[in-house]
């Protein structure tokens, strides 16, 4: 295998791991600043920086590269690309060379990320970058700017290819009924950024154009009015947080159906309740984010509503996860570890977010740590979890070797026992007034012990994350051979050669009338 | 019990008919000021009971089947079959109707409350705040100015008119349950009803600047007679000082005061 042949590829296969490289090393960078402003926070006053700009930077660029470049790119990026023309039986994506540009557009992205740590005055504006202080900044806000439109312009030619795909290349016979969940999840995500990501390619484009050639979309002093940039950001925001839980939670309907062996639950219910309904409401909430800021009452009031009815759609899909476990043959493999850990985790996020979604409780608890704690538990770690059980679950596909099952799950349990001690105190002193976003927390000093366990928390999680990808690195230089279908799934994707040739199949595959891919009981 | 069922009912009649009617039956027991911050914290615990019992019975009816349906000899392959249209259809009309309830009733009681926290009782002391990196700005009014402490009578609310001369901040008041975010080029507003005398710490909730954690202030609740004699003391000083130092806010930003506590 030469460098060349993987950079010039077309092959979608090729075009997915390099999604999935170029994410993990965002997710060790953005994970490293976290651990570094735990430990800033592991003391009250300067610990290991005296510098509260040093600070807001790792606190930026944790924000900014966990979202845009690990998540996305690993569920938009990485499992679409692998799994969606497997899954339908297609040789490839429809627009190869697209698909190509997409990935490079990826990189230029994480370059510019991580150019961050060495240009002189980085980004200090929050991955939300809210003027009038990313106007007024002497940090580079062009960078944060032109990071989000590379980004995003991926994810939007990524899009395109992927509904393109799934319309026009599916194998005969497989209709859209019989798409694997995880398909119809990407394919509602992909709905949403080609809807959403030009909205917020406007906001970041207007932040650039007041602060570097004097136009006044956002200054109140010369006719601009701060509030727009909130709700063109959270315009896309939210249906973000939406384009990350779609694929992961679909990820996780492949995982423990696959590993519990059944089929799943209320099929259609899923697909189009939970799903549609995602799809349906997420362009309908995003005042929750702005339930503090100043917005008329009668909106908040309204998305109030809206927001709470989240509750629906989000409430069956979690109905038809427990419900493929029902009847099912449950294997506990690290994968299925990691899907279990999910619908805990996402039980605890999704319920903790109950008390946000209603603005006269947020009142008092928007912006501390208990909002920091909910969303951490409902889409980071969740989906988190959801990509590493991914991983592991096509591991021997992608790879065609098998990883350690030990050390795979010695990984998940420290990083569960981490993640909880974390995120769990964090949402406690939120309620009690911990504020977000602080380098010292002087007058509170009560919380001192808080955060000293905390940082604890963190360590035992990085090492548990550092075990599992350490079991990958080890499992795909020297793994066991895994055969192509360790899981006995009757998925499309299981039923060529692992690691799959370019062009997936010698022969192109059709699907006969009583196939589903999640028919295991005929398989 | 009856007390709840009291709330949603007054909630749902909030929800039929608008914050009017609600602004209306607020004005009906105006007798008693209203305490936010009090109903926040039963609103919140009852919340919190609602969602630990719907996170048990999920959790405890996903750990029953993962220890039941695990795979062990005689349970190789999953056994579940395609739902009957009745049931898939049943699948979806009962939880759909049970989490709307739950939704509807926690939007009533949410609204209930939020016409309290936004409704301001008549009787108030009413306080402009502008914020600034990185100080709390208060200006009374009969033209007294602190910074950083805003010094008040126990037993009447507090209405603070909140604007910003530089980036977003949000006067947040753990102790008060409340907190609203003041912008250049808008007028916010926020109340709260300080009971007793004590002190309450002030702490800026949106991130505002590299000094951001560091915007601290406090609310010193004093009895009626000394808030008074505070004031005649600070009217007398302000006298003293006479007009040139009054007016023109914010007309050098040079000057702003950067306080670093």
């Amino acid at each position: 295998m030469n460098l060349k042949e993987w950079i010039f590829t077309t092959d979608h296969k090729r075009v997915g791991v390099l999604y999935l490289i170029g994410s993990i090393v965002a997710f060790a960078v953005a994970g490293i600043m976290a651990l570094l402003m735990r430990a800033e926070l592991s003391t009250i006053g300067p610990t290991i920086t005296g510098n509260p700009t040093q600070y807001n930077v790792w606190l930026y660029a944790h924000g900014a590269v966990m979202i845009l470049g690990f998540q996305i790119p690993a569920l938009t990026g990485f499992f679409a690309n692998y799994c969606i023309p497997l899954m339908i039986g297609a040789k490839d994506v429809a627009f190869p060379r697209v698909n190509a540009l997409s990935v490079w557009l990826f990189y230029v992205g994480i370059i510019l990320a991580v150019l961050t740590f060495f240009i002189p005055d980085p980004p200090d504006v929050m991955w939300t970058g809210y003027p009038p202080y990313s106007t007024m900044t002497t940090g580079n806000t062009a960078m944060y700017s032109f990071t989000v439109l590379i980004l995003g312009f991926a994810s939007i030619i990524g899009g395109v290819n992927f509904l393109t795909t799934v319309a026009y290349m599916r194998a005969p016979g497989l209709t859209l009924n019989k798409l694997n969940i995880f398909v119809w999840c990407t394919l509602g995500a992909f709905v949403l950024q080609l809807i959403f990501v030009p909205v917020l390619g406007t906001a970041v484009t207007l932040i650039s154009l007041d602060k570097y050639l004097g136009t006044n979309f956002f200054d109140p002093s010369k006719g601009g009015d701060v509030l727009t940039y909130q709700n063109l950001f959270w315009f896309y925001s939210h249906p973000a947080v939406y384009v990350i839980f779609l694929p992961f939670i679909g990820v996780v309907y492949e995982i423990i159906a696959s590993h519990a062996k059944n089929m799943v639950f209320n099929y259609k219910m899923v697909v189009y309740g939970g799903i549609g309904g995602i799809v349906l409401l997420s362009g309908e909430v995003w005042v929750h984010h702005l339930y503090v800021s100043g917005m008329a009452d009668w909106l908040r009031i309204g998305q109030m509503v809206t927001t709470l009815m989240i509750s629906v759609p989000v409430g069956l899909m979690m109905i038809g996860l427990i419900g493929t476990l029902h009847k099912g043959s449950i294997a506990f493999t690290t994968p299925m570890m990691y899907a279990l850990g999910v619908v805990f985790l996402f039980l605890i996020g999704g319920l903790t977010g109950v008390p946000l979604a209603v603005p006269s409780l947020t009142l008092a608890v928007s912006d501390t740590y208990y909002v920091v704690g909910h969303f951490h538990y409902v889409m980071a770690v969740a989906g988190t979890f959801a990509i590493f059980g991914g991983i592991y679950h096509w591991f021997p596909k992608v790879t065609g070797k098998m990883y350690n099952e030990f050390w795979g799950k010695v990984g998940f349990w420290i990083t569960f026992v981490g993640v909880n001690i974390v995120f769990w105190i964090m949402m406690d002193i939120g309620v009690k007034g911990m504020p977000r976003r602080y380098y010292d927390y002087a007058h509170f000093p009560q919380f001192e012990d808080a955060h000293q366990w905390m940082t604890l928390g963190a360590g035992i999680l990085a090492v548990g994350f550092a075990i599992a990808i350490l079991n990958w690195i080890l499992g795909a230089i020297n793994g066991k051979p895994a055969g192509d279908n360790p899981w006995g799934s009757p998925s499309l994707e299981w039923s060529t050669v692992s690691p799959p040739p370019h062009g997936n199949w010698p022969t192109p595959p059709s699907v006969s009338e009583d196939w589903h891919p999640y028919g295991f009981k005929k398989a | 019990m009856h007390d709840t069922l009291k709330r949603v009912l007054r909630g749902a009649a909030a929800m039929a008919s608008g914050t009017a009617l609600a602004a209306s039956a607020q004005a009906a027991d105006a007798t008693k000021i209203a305490n936010p911050a009090a109903s926040w914290d039963h609103l919140w615990h009852e919340v919190i009971v609602d969602i630990t019992i719907i996170g048990i019975i999920f959790a405890l009816m996903t750990a029953y089947f993962v220890w039941k349906y695990r795979r062990r000899p005689g349970n190789e392959v999953g056994t579940s079959d395609k739902l009957s249209p009745a049931s898939a259809v049943g699948w979806v009309v009962i939880p759909v109707f049970v989490f709307l309830s739950i939704d509807f009733y926690t939007a009533a009681n949410g609204w209930v409350l939020w016409n309290e926290y936004r409704d301001v009782p008549a009787d108030r002391l009413e306080v402009k705040l502008e914020s600034g990196m990185y100080s709390w700005d208060y200006t009374y009014p009969n033209g007294v100015r602190t910074q950083n402490e805003l010094i008040v009578p126990a037993g009447k609310p507090v209405m603070l008119r909140m604007t910003s001369r530089d980036t977003l901040h949000s006067h947040y008041i753990p102790d008060f349950r409340v907190k609203e975010d003041s912008m250049p080029g808008r007028v916010t507003y926020l109340w709260f009803n300080p009971t007793k005398p004590g002190e309450h710490i002030v702490t800026c909730a949106e991130y505002c600047g590299v000094m951001h954690g560091y915007m601290a202030g406090r609310i010193i609740v004093k009895a009626p007679e000394e808030y008074a004699a505070w004031m005649k003391q600070e009217e007398t000083r302000l006298a003293a000082a006479t007009a040139p130092a009054e007016a023109t806010p914010a007309a050098k930003p040079a000057a702003k005061p950067v306080k670093k506590t």
